[in-house]
């Protein structure tokens, strides 16, 4: 029996991990898929049938950042998630080969498991009405490597807000044409882990799940996997309390702040944003962003780039930013201050039409 | 350096913990478990990896339930520590990779944790290893007579 061929539960044995260490590697998975604890023998019973998938990565207009996330992941490390739960057969940034050897073994894996590989991709690519010399590997475009590979997966996860939704590359003005992974494949399943970059274990997760019970979690309406994009940074927010008691934050360094009191005041995204940064946490599980004491900035939500500024509360029309205020100002000094008055008009009238948000209105929404 | 814990910056704790209180919740959750338990058996295994906590929240968790009797390591896959809180039938057990990073951590209610146990796949190769020992030639390490 070949190694592509045996049971995770037989090549488990194999290596002398005893039934209690896969108990353990159960449970961490569990808790990696945000599953209950009570979820562990039925992921137990499939994980020892569990075949390892071939996985091809591709990576298109990215910065590797969501590949760093991925090998910072240590639940389990990302050694265990290649050598013994995946068959990653073609990823340009981990593999070992290189140039024409590396393009083999993705058109050899694309070739031997047809119809039933995992496709990954990170990174946005340039549309099909784009010019496709913005970005091509081994002189193929994004667009044809991608329709390529997608014809013979199984289903295709877009790992990143880049590959999700577009991200930094298709941001104002978009001078590449980008598009995301689902505006261009829709006769395949598109699993969205979006983030920038993602939850390292969101990654791992969504593979786990894939692995242990041969399908695609549950999705919301922008195609990522409830079990993590379920709920708001706001609602598990460990803040949460502050916003709820009134006591914000309303600079970086006052005693609000000090005493780690909500930060919505300072712009944070998290109540109109999806992830599980909040219980899942970065870098081992050492902090977030809003522990470390910085507003949520929503980048796993669509055209999180464009949304305004990242210090703007989310009740402030996101047409009323500083730059608008001292560009009019520049210009009005020059012009004989008709344009700031303007501006100041149109600042004005955003005030005026500014809605805060109440709680209650907060748990309607959510 | 192949952890974070080398780099001397920590998280600031609030001034006022008992404002946010996120671990109060868990012990109530605890108590329910307990009273099922003790009712009709049930075990509950609660991942606390899944709770919003704070800073301080898990050390406030883990203070109110104290210290019990019992300590257990078991060492596969790196090291799982167990131990028994100041409430029987409450344990902790905390899962580590071997580059010694959490995996998870687990409140268990039971009389026992399911991962203490001799599990039944490992029991039904018991007799073979003995017999593995008994045998000089096969290579396992020999008994003394």
């Amino acid at each position: 029996m070949t190694k592509a061929n045996k049971t995770l539960g037989e090549s488990l044995r194999e290596h002398g991990v005893s039934r209690r260490g896969f108990l353990k590697f159960c449970a961490a998975t569990a808790s990696m898929m945000a599953l209950p604890p009570s979820m562990v023998p039925a992921i137990a019973a499939a994980l020892e049938k569990a075949r390892r998938p071939s996985v091809i990565w591709l990576s298109f207009q990215e910065c590797t950042g969501c590949t760093e996330s991925l090998t910072r992941s240590h639940s389990p490390t990302v050694e265990d998630l290649i050598l013994d739960v995946i068959s990653l057969d073609y990823h340009h940034t981990l593999q070992a080969a290189s140039g024409d050897a590396a393009e083999a073994a993705r058109e050899q894996a694309m070739k031997e498991n047809h119809g039933s590989y995992l496709l990954i991709v990170d990174g946005s690519l340039p549309g099909p009405d784009s010019n496709p010399g913005y970005s091509t590997i081994a002189g193929i475009s994004n667009y044809d490597l991608l329709m390529e590979a997608v014809e013979g997966a199984a289903a295709v996860v877009a790992v990143g807000t880049c590959a999700a939704f577009g991200g930094l590359p298709a941001a104002n003005p978009n001078p590449t044409g980008a598009v995301s992974v689902m505006d261009l494949v829709k006769d395949k399943p598109v699993i969205n882990v979006s983030g920038c970059p993602p939850v390292p274990m969101v990654i791992t997760g969504v593979l786990a799940h894939y692995l242990t019970f041969g399908k695609l979690p549950e999705l919301d309406q922008y195609h990522r996997p409830k079990a993590f994009f379920g709920q708001s940074i706001h609602d598990r927010c460990y803040r949460r309390p502050f916003y709820d008691k009134g006591l914000f934050a309303e600079s970086f360094d006052d005693e609000g702040a000090k005493a780690g009191w909500c930060l919505y005041r300072l712009g944070c995204k998290g109540p109109s944003t999806y992830n599980a940064c909040a219980t899942m946490r970065w870098n081992s599980g050492t902090s977030w962003p809003v522990e470390s004491g910085h507003p949520c900035l929503g980048c796993s939500e669509p055209r999180f780039w464009d949304a305004g500024s990242f210090y703007a509360p989310l009740s402030v029309p996101t047409g009323a930013n500083g730059g608008t205020i001292l560009a009019a100002g520049v210009t009005g000094a020059i012009v004989g201050g008709a344009v700031a008055a303007l501006a100041r008009k149109q600042v004005k009238a955003e005030r005026a039409d500014r809605q805060p948000v109440t709680v209650d209105e907060l748990e309607q929404k959510l | 350096m192949t952890g974070l814990h080398g780099i001397p910056v920590r998280s600031e704790t609030p001034a006022d913990p008992a404002l946010r209180g996120n671990a109060i919740p868990i012990l109530h959750e605890v108590r329910h478990a307990l009273e099922r338990l003790i009712a009709t058996g049930e075990s509950t295994c609660i991942d606390l990896s899944s709770i919003p906590f704070g800073p301080g929240d898990e050390e406030r968790l883990t203070a109110g339930l104290g210290t019990g009797e019992v300590r257990a390591v078991i060492d596969a896959l790196g090291p799982t520590q167990v131990h028994e809180t100041a409430i029987p039938g409450v344990w902790l057990v905390d899962y580590h990779n071997a580059e010694g990073e959490r995996l998870a951590l687990h409140i268990e209610i039971a009389s026992i944790p399911e991962i203490l146990r001799t599990q039944p796949e490992d029991l039904a190769t018991a007799i073979a290893a003995l017999d593995a020992r008994l045998e000089p030639d096969q290579g396992a390490p020999r008994l003394q007579s």
